[in-house]
């Protein structure tokens, strides 16, 4: 069984893992970071992502032991104390979600999105997000609320 | 996801060594098509064989062609300034294959190794002519691929790298499944001096394939115009659930159109 070390959300984990363990798998199980989520097992829906070294990747498609000695940031780990971040207390007015089961994917993958750009057009919001499922709110609450924290987040 | 023993290659002699060490080992790139089908228990492999630490993450400059390391990520390839300005048409595939997240994982020979059917780089690799380079010997683009995911590859032979010449122009154009966004069609037209390449992916029974028809057809009028309604046949194209071999011919017709009139 390999050993894993990683820093997730800050702080320095080690464990030791059978090496066919997601990385969804050690979050949510080994860590007990249950707001990462599983929603397809089919690598398409993105609910599961994550950031590693601070870029977006699904979490169900990659092995821990791929990340020893990275970075991993949940969504548990983006506020500040009880300040949400920006791009949380977006989704939250905007009300970017209806059931809530995708908006942990939605928000890590749109945090990156925005970092990375943070001029986006409406249109660029939807192509950034074409990773991630959501099944209830027809993505128009969800764009709003990434273009308002854009403009939170310095755009 | 049946269990297996995970092996973090240290260079490449380490990665072929612990290959011959397994019975059934894999080599383990960006993930993006292995993990899944892993999960899916569609493969059984006792080790995988991780290649990151490989040190094969580069883009360079060799004057007429771009060399991209095999473990270079699709969004490396889609940011580089070099690519852009060298063949801005790569530019353009590597940033419209899957979704970001897989743009941050997957790697040009990740999925040149698996040759899907429906991949993008395949097609880029061909009809620019490009060589794949392991750590034995170079292969052209035209003795590299065999069939659906099926390569010249050995069971222990690693891609390096890629070389990809630089055209004079090109464009790339796919026609994305509307629900897994992989190429129904793709076209990747290439124009260089001593003529006109057409490879097409997504469409053909033995995976991607050039277009001999419509590169005659180019060579001597480069113009969308120069492809007929009713040029491309549709025998050997695939035909299944999402779309019959006779619309997979028309869209070839089509990207290819639209590929030549996006030809920078």
């Amino acid at each position: 069984m390999p050993t894993v070390a990683m820093k997730v959300n800050g702080a320095n984990v080690v464990h030791d893992i059978p090496d066919n363990t997601l990385l969804v798998s050690f979050l949510r199980e080994t860590m007990g970071l249950t707001g990462t989520h599983v929603g397809c097992d089919t690598s398409q829906c993105g609910a599961c992502i994550v950031h590693v070294n601070g870029e977006s990747i699904k979490s169900c498609s990659i092995l821990a032991a791929q990340l020893d000695g990275a970075d991993v940031t949940t969504i548990e780990g983006i506020a500040n104390g009880d300040e949400l971040h920006p791009m949380q207390q977006a989704f939250h007015e905007n009300h970017g979600l209806q059931c809530g089961f995708c908006t942990p994917g939605m928000v890590m993958s749109a945090i990156e999105l925005v970092e990375k750009n943070k001029n986006l057009s409406e249109r660029e919001i939807r192509e950034g997000l074409e990773g991630n499922i959501c099944r209830c709110t027809g993505y128009h609450n969800i764009v709003k609320s990434v273009q308002d924290a854009a403009t939170r987040m310095g755009g | 996801m049946y269990s297996t023993k995970y092996v973090k290659a240290r260079d490449i002699d380490d990665a072929v060594k612990a290959l011959k060490s397994a019975d059934d080992g894999k080599f383990l790139a960006g993930g993006m098509t292995l993990i899944p089908t892993l999960k899916q228990r569609l493969a059984n492999p006792d080790c995988l064989v991780d290649l990151s630490a490989c040190g094969l993450s580069s883009i360079d400059d060799e004057g007429s062609a771009i060399r991209i390391g095999a473990m270079t990520r699709h969004v490396d390839v889609a940011e580089s300034a070099l690519v852009q300005k060298a063949i801005p048409a790569l530019t353009h595939l590597a940033a419209h294959i899957g979704d970001r997240q897989v743009r941050n994982r997957g790697t040009i020979g990740g999925s040149l190794a698996n040759n899907d059917p429906a991949a993008c780089y395949p097609a880029a690799l061909l009809a620019l002519g490009g060589t794949v380079h392991t750590q034995s010997r170079s292969i052209a683009a035209e003795d590299y691929f065999d069939g659906m995911f099926e390569t010249a590859l050995e069971e222990d032979e690693i891609i390096h790298a890629v070389s990809l010449p630089k055209p004079e122009k090109a464009a790339y154009v796919k026609f994305p499944n509307p629900a897994s966004r992989y190429a129904m069609v793709g076209v990747f037209v290439a124009k260089f001096a001593d003529g006109v390449r057409v490879a097409v992916t997504g469409a053909g029974e033995d995976g991607v394939f050039r277009a001999h028809d419509l590169e005659a057809a180019l060579n001597a009028n480069f113009s969308a115009d120069a492809i007929a309604d009713g040029m491309v046949s549709s025998d050997g194209l695939m035909s299944d659930i999402h779309a019959s071999a006779d619309y997979r011919a028309h869209l070839i017709g089509e990207m290819t159109r639209r590929a030549v009139n996006a030809c920078t």
